[in-house]
């Protein structure tokens, strides 16, 4: 940036500290009304001023220069707790970029201070309040994935049925993702709880795709690798004929009508095995 | 790296694999299984696998050897404890155990080897085992 | 391969057969650094063995470079195996399930293609092959 250094920077921003940090609290406050404390506000400002401050002084002249690491790590603190507390983006980018209202007041001020100098600064502070607002992005999405996982859990349960058998009775549409929770829980449950037999019933399920229909086979073929024995139950007809529209290989996987079925199947298998080795 | 352990258990050979196998390492228990199983003619091999992270091709080929030269020499080999993550990858990579018969865990593994002779040590400790449950 | 470049690279020589295995535990812990689930560290490190080996024994021997990788919304690792042995003649029938190499020891590439989300394969008969595979978290 031609005509612009990082100390000259930083010496205009500390000799007019006082006034910009006032100009800028104000408009922070206007903007946040009710959202944040001013003592708050003048806190974080503070923070951020000292972090922007010692970073000039180390020769930093764009945000992504390791002379801002503090200044960045900063800002990512304050997008990602805003953004857990809830507040819009708006809310936190302008916290950043109010700055440059206490900069336009220099400009509007004396002649003293360099148009190039208040540029400069004026397209720091701009890219300080996209890094907050990326950061911001970046903390929801995360949030949001936390969510989905959790949802994930939730809705998959592997109950035991009786000695020996569980079952994880699937609702609504499967999506690759979905299938694939269920068949690694359903696997270490059978582990977990010493199962020879696992049910997957498929009842509450209106639609099956190839995808889902192929991950549900390798679930059945992994459970037997470890010594299981697994059954799907609860194909409807519109479901079966898909499968043998879609050409899918049902060989020789166990299907029952009914979960009940599938119980009574698995009782049956257990006994035998039992009465085999008494 | 140590060969691994092989122990006795009636007509039975038990392995019980907790490390990263090396490939040599593998071998060599192939070659002392067959030579234990002849020597001792044991009915039956129980490998528990529960302590292996990764079973890959190599692994897997060793397993089916174990079984078939098991067989020839008239013996059942049962490999148990397979760990889930494991057996989603086999079946992602395609490996199967040709030959190999498992359970989830010893218990039903030895229950499966079926000893005919009711009070082989076997026997008696699944019985054992079901009057403690 | 889109990805931020990695800071530092991990060389593993791979001339016996404890470097297989110390190339998988080497795999598995940063895959686990990189918050992989355990299915997909499971994946990562089997089809990771299937390739070390091949370089091994194949390759005559080579080198496994381990990274890890940032997108800057998810972690992953990448491992290239490198060797200078005698490349693979037809890669696309090598590429196919069940191909096996005259001495009997399958190439394993499909399978492993199948483990890793990533994966890309550099190879001609006289210059050497190149392996490359990466796997990210979710």
């Amino acid at each position: 940036m031609p005509g612009a250094d990082a100390a000259r920077l930083a010496e205009i921003l500390e000799s007019r500290r006082a006034d910009i940090s006032a100009t800028w609290l104000e408009a922070v406050i206007t903007e946040l009304r009710g959202r944040t404390t001013r003592s708050e506000a003048g806190r974080e400002q503070d923070e951020i001023l000292d972090a922007l401050v010692g970073g000039l002084h180390q020769g930093g002249l764009r945000l992504t220069d390791p002379a801002f690491d503090g200044l960045r790590g900063l800002l990512a603190d304050l997008s990602s707790t805003r953004a857990r507390l809830g507040f819009t983006p708006r809310e936190t980018a302008v916290g950043v970029l109010a700055l440059k209202e206490g900069l336009y007041a220099l400009a509007a001020d004396e002649a003293g201070t360099a148009l190039a100098d208040l540029m400069a600064l004026v397209r720091l502070v701009d890219d300080l309040g996209l890094f907050t607002f990326e950061s911001f992005a970046a903390a929801r999405e995360a949030i949001i994935a936390e969510q989905a996982e959790q949802l994930l859990e939730l809705s998959t349960p592997v109950v035991k049925l009786w000695e020996g058998v569980v079952a994880v009775p699937l609702v609504g549409t499967l999506d690759s993702a979905r299938t694939q929770v269920v068949m690694e829980k359903l696997l270490q449950t059978l582990v977990d709880t010493g199962s020879e037999h696992a049910i997957i019933d498929i009842t509450g399920v209106p639609a099956v795709d190839t995808q889902v229909a192929q991950h549900l086979l390798k679930t059945v073929v992994a459970a037997r690798l470890m010594g299981a024995e697994c059954t799907i139950s609860g194909i409807r007809p519109q479901i079966a004929q898909t499968i043998v529209a879609l050409g899918i290989e049902f060989g020789d996987i166990s299907t029952k009508a009914t979960l009940a079925d599938a119980l009574v199947a698995a009782l049956r298998a257990n006994g035998a095995a039992r009465a085999a080795t008494a | 790296m140590d060969a691994v352990p092989i122990l006795k258990l009636g007509s039975t050979l038990l392995v019980s694999i907790q490390v990263d196998l090396q490939d040599q390492t593998a071998l060599q228990l192939q070659e002392d299984l067959a030579e234990r199983i002849t020597r001792t003619g044991a009915r039956g091999v129980l490998i528990d696998i529960s302590g292996l992270e990764i079973v890959d091709s190599f692994i897997g080929r060793m397993l089916s050897s174990i079984a078939g030269i098991s067989r020839v020499l008239d013996a059942t080999t049962v490999v148990v404890g397979m760990r889930p993550a494991v057996a989603i990858t086999m079946v992602e990579l395609g490996l199967q155990l040709d030959g190999v018969q498992t359970a989830l865990d010893v218990e039903k593994g030895l229950r499966m080897l079926r000893p005919a002779d009711a009070t082989s040590p076997e026997a008696l400790l699944l019985r054992l085992d079901a009057d403690r449950a | 391969m889109t990805a931020v470049e990695p800071d530092a690279a991990q060389r593993l020589a791979i001339t016996t057969d404890g470097d297989v295995v110390r190339v998988r535990q080497a795999v598995r812990a940063l895959a686990q650094a990189a918050r992989l689930s355990l299915v997909d560290q499971t994946k990562l490190v089997t089809a990771a063995s299937e390739l070390a080996r091949n370089t091994l024994i194949y390759g005559g021997g080579g080198e496994a470079v381990l990274a890890e990788l940032a997108d800057g919304r998810r972690t992953g690792v990448r491992v290239e195996f490198r060797d200078d042995g005698p490349g693979i003649p037809d890669l696309d029938q090598a590429m196919t399930d069940g191909w096996t190499s005259g001495s009997g020891l399958g190439l394993g590439l499909s399978g492993a293609r199948r483990l890793v989300e990533q994966f890309s394969i550099d190879t001609a008969p006289g210059q050497g092959t190149r392996v490359t595979i990466a796997s990210w978290s979710r």
